[in-house]
């Protein structure tokens, strides 16, 4: 028998790590998936303690803070398209916004550190999220369009040609039979 | 990141295309540590024994004498040290059924090799650019298509 099972990555990560810190006894705050405030001066010891813990499930402990700086403007991409993809917020005057610094700066940051901007990244993240619904859901294209904000269906798939190189339809195709196609483990 | 060059390797078994492969990939921007290999088995001897030391992102020409590229493509994804490489099909061929048949068997880059120089070195970096995100973003990796 074979069962196909769904993942809220949110979900997921927050109740990952408040287990594990409460396990430890750290007192913390969550700031979101990517950042946390330990509340306590933490001993080597228990910094090694939590640093092992997590290293076992392919998380690390950032301590670069440009690359730090990375990753927070990822996760405020992420939240902005998943969040906030209706309002009306610029994503340049969001990132700025919310994360205290002026976009040219965290624009230069990001592209220095990743060989990448954080326009290519947005829009990546965003075919993600319409790879995410075609696979998941029973969504129209119109419906997905709608859902993320794209300003018609023929934006939403030709940004998603553009980027993958696959119509949103031979995409489709090829996860339909990739999933019936692949051995059950 | 920036400072740790990216392990790459190509099987490619036409002379011409490796030296033009290897050069293209030099002039990027992009710091890479390039392994070239003559065919598939001479890659999967490497794999088999690398240990640790698995490269970032694999180019795999189909057409290859004694194993060929669709061959290392499914000894990669059933083997459990290796499932997780991220694989560029490196090919001249623009057949469709060629392109779904090597997602199908879990490719996740297929790039048509491009017949000049710097069309050569775009796609190469546009799929450098893409393996960077395969590594450090939370994209989902089952889905993570795409043909340059």
């Amino acid at each position: 028998m074979r069962f196909f099972v769904k993942y809220d990555f949110n979900i997921m990560c927050k109740t990952f790590l408040k287990e594990h810190l409460n396990a430890l006894g750290i007192s913390y705050a969550l700031n979101s998936i990517n950042e946390l405030t330990i509340t306590e001066d933490l001993s080597p010891e228990k910094e090694k303690a939590l640093a092992e813990a997590l290293q076992r499930y392919g998380i690390s402990i950032e301590n670069n803070q440009k690359t730090t700086l990375v990753e927070r403007i990822k996760s405020a991409v992420d939240s902005m398209l998943r969040d906030h993809a209706h309002s009306s917020v610029k994503l340049s005057d969001y990132l700025a916004e919310n994360l205290h610094y002026s976009y040219a700066h965290l624009s230069a940051v990001f592209s220095e550190n990743t060989y990448s901007s954080i326009e290519n990244y947005a829009i990546l993240r965003r075919v993600d999220l319409v790879k995410e619904y075609l696979c998941n859901t029973n969504l129209t294209l119109t419906e997905i369009a709608f859902k993320l904000n794209y300003s018609s269906v023929a934006h939403l798939s030709g940004q998603f040609k553009k980027t993958t190189g696959l119509t949103p339809s031979t995409f489709q195709r090829i996860m339909k039979k990739k999933i019936n196609h692949s051995q059950p483990n | 990141m920036s400072e740790n060059p990216l392990n790459i390797v190509l099987a490619d078994d036409d002379d011409d295309d490796r030296m033009l492969f290897s050069e293209a990939i030099d002039e990027i921007a992009i710091q890479t540590n390039l392994k070239l290999f003559n065919h598939g088995q001479e890659l999967m001897d490497y794999l088999n024994t690398a240990g640790s030391n698995l490269p970032n992102l694999i180019f795999l020409d189909l057409n290859m004498p004694i194993k060929n590229g669709l061959q290392c493509l499914k000894e990669i994804r059933s083997n459990t040290a290796l499932k997780d490489l991220c694989v560029a099909i490196y090919s001249t061929s623009s057949s469709e059924v060629d392109i779904e048949e090597t997602f199908l068997n879990g490719a996740n880059i297929y790039v048509n090799k491009p017949n000049n120089y710097s069309k050569l070195r775009e796609a190469v970096e546009k799929v450098l650019q893409l393996n960077w995100q395969y590594h450090t973003s939370n994209l989902n990796k089952d889905t993570f298509l795409f043909r340059i």
